[in-house]
């Protein structure tokens, strides 16, 4: 599913790298949570997975392609195959929120049938039967990043990549939102997930990964958010 | 592709952008309407051209008795018959030349009279003091030269003519006009590609949002691009055709109505509605065209895959 060797990724006017030599695989159907402080790496992490940025060294294969080999007219039809989520939803606030679901399958060009089968789906799947026409404004936070969870996995994506979803949420909605996850992972999708949140990770006892200045240091089955002693 | 989805968002765009818009329409406009003259410009100065150069001669003026006393190059007095034939014989001789007609005295004064009518300079002159010419029409009217310096300071003769000289003028008037608008047109040209450019921009700014999100799920960048393009093509084919009813507006007053140069140089064969109506296409084509590939190039610089 997920594959680096020896990534280093090191951007121009910065004289540290921001991803030194990691090598590491994740499977189909894993939930890997990213960890680290912040500068740690994560970011650019997640930016390669999406292949918004290439690697400076190594190789990154995502969905068994090497992102470095693939070219830039190829890259929106990888992106289809993965869904994304930010701390700050980005939802459309001028759409209601079955259009802002819609909106990622109709910039695809998904017949409009299909859509309207597939959008109140997904809201029911993510709780949100019944607020189809409401605003993103009108929505609480955890509501909105339900949305946007929608909207990332409207389109079924193989792999689901998280940036801190819970960031801007307060614990027991944060809670709420990492069961959602936790259902989609079920449905068989790899869940990637950065985060700085120490209970999520703890209770949920899955695959842990930590950044640190760019480095790997450490990759834990069923690990718990800081080290163990 | 979802035709209602790419339009809605082209509506969007443009209402958003409306002051922007409204200056795209406006240079484009006026561009491509100069652009336009200036083609009819140089159509009009070609078929004058083929029209007059096949109507003027080179006239090889002979001395008169009048002449005798005031030219120095009649000082050997007034043309005599043997001279005359002379020169019509030597001028049949010559390759370059078409046809020699000789116009006499009388034929002139009569000539003078019909252009002239009443005017008071037409009432004075007498048939005594108009010129004896041979008109020489040549099969290639650049060739004057030729003819010039075979006559010219001949005996019996008083001066060799080349009557493209008068409509030289006129055309080079033409001609400089139609440089100068050419010359706007460029300005106005670089001055609504600078207006495309930066209204893509801000449009392409105002909808990262929108562009952000499509890119990550995987829309192709054509798809993202289309809009953009579109708004800017629609524009300009806003642009084009304001252009095209100035042209039209133009031709309509300058040549039959207002200024109505048709009634007050009845001389000169202007251009037909179909010269103009034969630019409209290319100046449509140009109008769409021009800008979308303007935002394309525009585009390529602010939304990156």
């Amino acid at each position: 599913m997920i594959r680096f060797d020896n990534v280093s990724k090191s951007y121009p006017k910065q004289s540290r790298p921001a991803l030194r030599d990691v090598s590491l695989e994740i499977e189909k159907g894993e939930f890997v949570f990213l960890v680290g402080s912040s500068g740690s790496g994560k970011s650019t992490f997640l930016r390669l997975l999406l292949r918004e940025e290439r690697a400076s060294q190594g190789q990154v294969h995502v969905l068994g392609k090497d992102l470095a080999r693939l070219s830039n007219w190829k890259v929106p039809q990888m992106r289809r195959q993965l869904g994304t989520v930010f701390q700050d939803f980005r939802l459309l606030p001028n759409k209601t929120v079955a259009e802002n679901v819609a909106f990622a399958q109709e910039v695809i060009g998904k017949p409009r049938g299909e859509i309207r089968k597939a959008v109140p789906q997904v809201l029911d799947l993510v709780g949100l039967g019944g607020k189809e026409d409401r605003m993103p404004g009108e929505l609480s936070g955890g509501e909105q990043q339900r949305v946007a969870i929608a909207r990332a996995f409207v389109n079924r994506p193989m792999l689901l990549i998280a940036d801190e979803p819970t960031g801007n949420l307060d614990p027991q909605t944060s809670v709420g939102i990492m069961k959602l996850l936790d259902r989609i992972n079920r449905t068989g999708t790899t869940v990637v997930m950065a985060t700085h949140d120490q209970n999520i990770v703890d209770q949920m006892r899955k695959r842990v990964i930590e950044l640190e200045k760019g480095r790997l240091v450490r990759d834990q089955a069923r690990g718990v958010y800081g080290y163990q002693h | 592709m979802r035709a209602q989805f790419v339009l809605s968002e082209i509506g969007v765009g443009l209402r958003r952008n409306l002051t922007m818009t409204f200056a795209v329409i406006v240079s484009v406009a006026l561009s491509l309407a100069l652009f336009g003259g200036a083609l009819l410009m140089r159509e009009q100065v070609s078929t004058m051209k083929d029209y007059w150069y096949d109507k003027v001669n080179v006239s090889i003026f002979l001395c008169n008795k009048a002449d005798a006393a005031t030219a120095a190059k009649c000082a050997k007095g007034a043309v005599t018959g043997q001279q005359k034939e002379q020169i019509e014989a030597d001028l049949r001789k010559m390759d370059i030349v078409e046809s020699v007609q000789h116009e006499s005295a009388d034929q002139a004064f009569k000539h003078y009279k019909e252009q002239y009518g009443d005017t008071a300079i037409a009432s004075v002159v007498t048939p005594d003091q108009m010129q004896e010419s041979f008109r020489v029409k040549l099969k290639d009217p650049e060739k004057y030269k030729v003819v010039a310096t075979a006559f010219a300071g001949r005996d019996g003769v008083e001066s060799v003519q080349d009557q493209r000289n008068i409509l030289q003028n006129l055309f080079d008037l033409m001609n400089g006009m139609n440089i100068a608008a050419l010359g706007v047109m460029g300005l106005m040209l670089i001055i609504a590609l600078m207006l495309i450019v930066n209204t893509v921009r801000v449009s392409a700014f105002s909808r990262r949002r929108e562009t952000g999100i499509m890119r990550l799920v995987g829309a192709s960048s054509f798809y993202i691009q289309m809009p953009f393009i579109m708004e800017a093509a629609f524009a300009g084919l806003l642009g084009g055709g304001v252009a095209c009813v100035l042209l039209l507006v133009g031709r309509y007053f300058l040549i039959d109505h207002g200024i109505a140069l048709a009634e007050k140089m009845q001389l000169v064969n202007f251009i037909g509605w179909d010269a103009v109506l034969a630019k409209l296409p290319l100046v449509i084509a140009i109008g769409l065209l021009m800008p979308a590939v303007a935002a394309f190039v525009a585009l390529r610089k602010y939304l990156k895959v």
